[in-house]
C-alpha cells in the first residue's frame, strides 16, 4: 500500500468524495418484496453517474424484502457504489459480524448502522425482535473490526479485517431535541464517519440543529449528509407528518395542496430544499430518499445543480492526511 | 411481583376437555395481588366453568374442587394438596407459570395453566399493572436514573433514544412512554445528564436468558 493510500480508512469511493471536500450526493434504493434483482440493478444503473453512493435499505419499516447485502452486490455489479444498511432489529452480534465479513468479501465498502423500525410497523408483526446490540454499539463494533482488527468479543481478526466506511443516522426532528446533538456526538465517538439525516422538511429546525452541531465542532469530526425526500402529493406529506420522528410544516402541505402538477411541485420543493441546505454551515452533502420514486433522483440532482458528479481527484491522496485527522476518533 | 391475567374461559374449557374431576388451584402471592389467581378468582372460575359445562352440555357430570395455596412456588405448599390431587384427573393452576410447573412436577395428572404470565411489574393505578423489570440478570438501573431500558424501551436500546421518540412517546404507539425520554428527563433533573454521553457497551446477555434455567445459590443457607 502506498503511503498516500494509507491515509484513507477504507477504499470507499464515498470516503474519497467527502474527503476531497466535495458536496456529496447519495440516494436510497429500496430492495423489492421479491427475489428479483431487476429493479435494484436498473435503479443502480440510473443512479450511478448522478450520485456518489446508493443506500440499500435493510427490511425497512420491518417489511420483508430482498436483503440489503444481496441488493448491495447487485448494485456493485451494476456499476454503483453500494452503501449497505444494517439494522439491529433482526440479527444478533454473531449474524451481524458474519454479514459484515461477508459483505466486505463481496466488495461492499460502506455500511450504515441503524436501530431499525420496530416490527410492529411491518408485515411480520408477531416476530421477536433481537436488539442484542444497539446502533451505537454496532458502529463501535464495525470501527473496532476495521481499526483494531478485533471481533466484538475481543478476538483478533488475523487476516483481512473488513474495512467499512461507517455511516449512521441522525434525526433532528425526534425528541428530546437538546439531546439529539449529544447523541450524534456519541455516534461520532463510537466511530461514525458520515451521517445521513432523517428527511428534512422543516428547514428551520434543521438549521437550528446544525447550529448546535457546528457549535460543538461536530461537523469537523464527521460528514453530515442532509436527508431529502420528494413528495408526490399533499396526501403523502400529511401521512409523513404522522410518522413518529418526522416533521412537516403545514405551509408545505398547503403549498402542495394548491399545486396543479403535484409531482412537479414535489420536485421543486426537493430542489429548493437542497439549495437551502447547501447554504447551511456544516452540511457536507445530501441523501435523497425518493421512496418508490427512484426516477426522481437524476431529475433532482440535475435541477439542484449537483451534476456532473466530481471525479476522485489524484491530489485527494495528498490532501487526505489532514482530512484523515479531521475524522479521527 | 409477577403479573398475570386469566386466559379466556373458552380456552380453559378446551384445555380441560374430557376431564371428569378438576381441581382448581390458586396462589396467595402475586396473582392474588393482581387479582388473577387468588381465592376469589378460584371460586369465580369454578362457578364459571360449572355454569358453562351445565349450559353447553360439555363435560357432563364433571366435578370441580378448589384449593388456594400459600405459594405455588415452594414444594412444601404443593405437598398440602397431595390427597385431593390424587383424586382428580386434571388440575387447573391459577398461579404464574412457576406454580404450574411445580404442580406438574409433583403430580402425575394433567396440569394446565389458567393464566397467562405476563411480566415483572407493579400497579400503575387501580386495576392497571405495568411492566418494570426485564429480569436481565445484570442490573444497570444506576446508569439510567432508575428506569429500565431493557424492558421499557421497545428496542431495549442502551444508548437511546432512537429516532422514533416524539413528544415523550415511543414510536411504537401513542400510549407508550419513551423510556429514554424518561431517562433523559430524570438524569437532567438529577444534574447527571453528562453520564448519558458515555457509550454503554454491549450487554452481557449470558447473564440473562441463556443455556437453560438460571440458578441463584446462597451457600450460607444451604444444608
Ligand atoms: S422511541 Fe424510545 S422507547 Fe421507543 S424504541 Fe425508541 S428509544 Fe425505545
Amino acid at each position: 500500500m502506498s503511503p498516500a493510500a494509507a491515509a484513507f480508512k477504507t477504499d470507499s469511493k464515498l470516503e474519497r468524495i467527502l474527503s476531497q471536500g466535495d458536496f456529496a450526493v447519495t440516494a436510497e434504493i429500496g430492495p423489492p418484496k421479491s427475489a428479483s434483482s431487476k429493479g435494484v440493478r436498473s435503479n443502480a444503473a440510473m443512479m450511478k453517474d448522478v450520485t456518489d453512493g446508493q443506500n440499500l435499505t435493510d427490511n425497512q419499516t420491518a417489511i420483508v424484502r430482498l436483503s440489503s447485502l444481496a441488493a448491495s452486490v447487485h448494485v456493485k455489479e451494476a456499476g454503483g457504489e453500494p452503501i449497505m444498511q444494517m439494522v439491529c432489529r433482526d440479527r444478533n452480534r454473531i449474524a451481524m459480524q458474519s454479514d459484515i465479513l461477508g459483505a466486505y468479501s463481496l466488495g461492499i465498502r460502506n455500511l450504515v448502522c441503524l436501530s431499525g423500525d420496530h416490527q410492529s410497523f411491518g408485515n411480520q408483526q408477531t416476530a421477536k425482535n433481537v436488539y442484542d446490540i444497539d446502533s451505537i454499539q454496532l458502529i463501535n463494533m464495525v470501527r473496532r473490526m476495521r481499526d483494531d482488527h478485533v471481533l466484538l468479543s475481543g478476538e483478533e481478526i488475523k487476516v483481512a479485517p473488513p474495512k467499512m466506511y461507517i455511516g449512521a443516522a441522525a434525526n433532528p426532528f425526534a425528541d428530546p431535541f437538546e439531546f439529539r446533538v449529544l447523541r450524534l456526538e456519541k455516534k461520532i465517538n463510537a466511530g461514525a464517519d458520515f451521517i445521513q439525516t432523517q428527511c428534512v422538511f422543516d428547514l428551520e429546525r434543521f438549521a437550528r440543529f446544525m447550529e448546535l452541531v457546528v457549535k460543538r465542532g461536530l461537523d469537523k469530526r464527521v460528514h453530515i449528509l442532509a436527508g431529502v425526500t420528494p413528495a408526490k402529493s399533499d396526501k403523502a406529506l400529511r401521512y409523513m407528518k404522522t410518522v413518529p420522528g418526522m416533521m412537516v410544516p403545514d405551509s408545505l402541505i398547503e403549498r402542495m395542496a394548491k399545486a396543479e402538477n403535484k409531482e412537479e411541485e414535489g420536485l421543486n420543493i426537493a430542489v429548493e430544499t437542497i439549495k437551502a441546505m447547501r447554504q447551511i454551515p456544516g452540511v457536507h452533502g445530501v441523501h435523497i430518499m425518493a421512496i418508490a420514486w427512484e426516477s426522481a433522483v437524476p431529475v433532482i440532482a440535475e435541477r439542484a445543480g449537483l451534476l456532473p458528479r466530481p471525479a476522485i481527484r489524484e491530489e485527494t491522496a495528498q490532501a487526505a492526511p489532514a482530512e484523515g485527522k479531521k475524522t479521527a476518533d | 411481583m409477577i403479573v398475570a391475567e386469566q386466559k379466556p374461559i373458552a380456552e380453559i374449557d378446551r384445555l380441560l376437555e374430557g376431564a371428569k374431576k378438576v381441581l382448581i388451584v390458586g396462589c396467595r402471592e402475586c396473582v392474588t395481588v393482581c387479582q388473577a389467581g387468588g381465592e376469589k378468582e378460584v371460586n369465580t372460575m369454578a362457578s364459571a366453568l360449572r355454569l358453562l359445562w351445565a349450559t353447553s352440555g360439555r363435560n357432563p357430570g364433571a366435578e370441580i374442587l378448589t384449593e388456594t395455596l400459600e405459594r405455588q412456588c415452594e414444594p412444601e405448599y404443593i405437598e398440602q394438596i397431595v390427597k385431593v390431587a390424587g383424586e382428580v384427573d386434571a388440575i387447573l393452576s391459577l398461579a404464574c407459570g412457576v406454580g404450574v410447573q411445580y404442580l406438574a412436577e409433583r403430580y402425575p395428572v394433567w396440569v394446565v395453566p389458567g393464566l397467562n404470565t405476563k411480566f415483572a411489574g407493579g400497579a400503575l393505578e387501580q386495576g392497571v399493572w405495568t411492566e418494570k423489570c426485564g429480569l436481565c440478570g445484570d442490573c444497570i438501573l444506576y446508569k439510567t436514573g432508575g428506569i429500565c431500558p431493557v424492558i421499557r424501551c421497545s428496542k431495549s436500546i442502551l444508548n437511546g433514544p432512537c429516532g422514533g421518540s416524539h413528544n415523550g412517546k415511543c414510536e411504537v404507539n401513542e400510549e407508550t412512554d419513551c423510556a429514554w425520554q424518561l431517562i433523559y428527563d430524570r438524569m437532567t433533573k438529577l444534574g447527571k445528564v453528562d453520564r448519558l454521553l458515555e457509550i454503554e457497551p454491549p450487554k452481557d446477555w449470558s447473564k440473562s436468558r441463556d443455556g437453560g434455567p438460571r440458578k441463584v445459590v446462597k451457600e450460607e443457607i444451604r444444608i
